[in-house]
């Protein structure tokens, strides 16, 4: 192996970073709740969601911000950095609802880059529906 | 309307955590992370880590008990059917490592009326800290729709 003397990920204002994709399975909200312990039954069990006038079971915002950060880090990893110490900052305000089995898609544009500091815009979402937006990250690289 | 009541400013008393080594990788799992910081002691070790780095989001693992502390408070009344997350900031100072022991105080920092839309908000800050130094604080956003 050699080193790359380029990193493939470079923070400048303007750049996209890397897209991030993931489909959370049937079970995802499932393993989520034991992990976070967060078990509101909106996300675990499909008649109460129902019966308090959702479609069906939904994502936890929290799962779903975890893969904006998840892009984030990814992205700092990618650049040459420790990913999570990279990630200073990272605020998002949860719209739309998110469903199980059905792809994630998270895109992250730079803003701008001042004092070693990235700022990042990233938004989250499945097919049309926005489940995340104006999310803001920041991150040291530099 | 809502409770007009709720208790501005109320600080709820801390809560530690002990950050653990398989909880890390049950949540790094459980949110599709690969970084083998998360998951592989040995790449931990070698990046110069005493042991496992928690992914930043893992602040939801150790705020989540004494956030739901304050959300279930009878005197905030949050009229939980009708919740939804409306919105959420975290920074981070560092990442935690597996064996850390941190404390998190929760306050309930405002509660805001959107009467145009029916909605009530409610903000919650948390501030965690390992032997008093501060690693992370968060802004949790809760919305109540058409409280009665």
């Amino acid at each position: 192996m050699s080193e790359t003397p380029t990193p493939p990920v470079r923070f400048e204002a303007g750049s996209e970073l890397p897209e991030l994709t993931i489909t959370p399975d049937r079970y995802a909200t499932v393993r989520y709740a034991g992990a976070s312990g967060d078990f509101n039954p909106i996300h675990i069990d499909e008649d109460f969601a129902k019966q308090v006038g959702l479609p069906g079971r939904i994502l936890h915002g929290l799962w779903t911000m975890a893969q904006v950060a998840r892009a984030q880090t990814e992205a700092a990893r990618a650049a040459g950095l420790e990913g999570p110490s990279a990630l200073l900052r990272l605020k998002v305000e949860f719209r739309g609802m998110g469903v199980p089995e059905q792809e994630v898609l998270v895109s992250s544009t730079v803003d701008a880059v001042e004092d070693g500091v990235a700022t990042v815009k990233a938004t989250a979402k499945q097919g049309s529906t926005r489940i995340v937006r104006n999310g803001v990250a920041e991150l040291r690289v530099g | 309307m809502a409770d007009s009541t709720a208790p501005v400013g109320k600080q709820y008393p801390p809560l530690t955590y002990v950050v653990g080594r398989e909880k890390i990788r049950e949540y790094a799992r459980a949110v599709g992370e690969t970084d083998p910081l998360y998951l592989d002691l040995a790449a931990a070790r070698a990046a110069g880590h005493a042991d496992l780095v928690a992914p930043p989001m893992f602040v939801v693992v150790y705020a989540s008990e004494p956030l739901g502390r304050a959300m279930f408070d009878p005197e905030v009344g949050i009229d939980f059917p009708r919740l939804v997350h409306g919105g959420q900031e975290f920074r981070w100072e560092r990442p935690l490592i597996a064996g850390e022991e941190v404390t998190t105080v929760v306050t309930l920092d405002e509660v805001r009326q959107l009467e145009s839309a029916n909605l009530t908000y409610y903000v919650f800050g948390h501030r965690s800290t390992v032997a008093g130094e501060l690693v992370s604080t968060g802004v949790w956003t809760n919305i109540v729709r058409g409280a009665a």
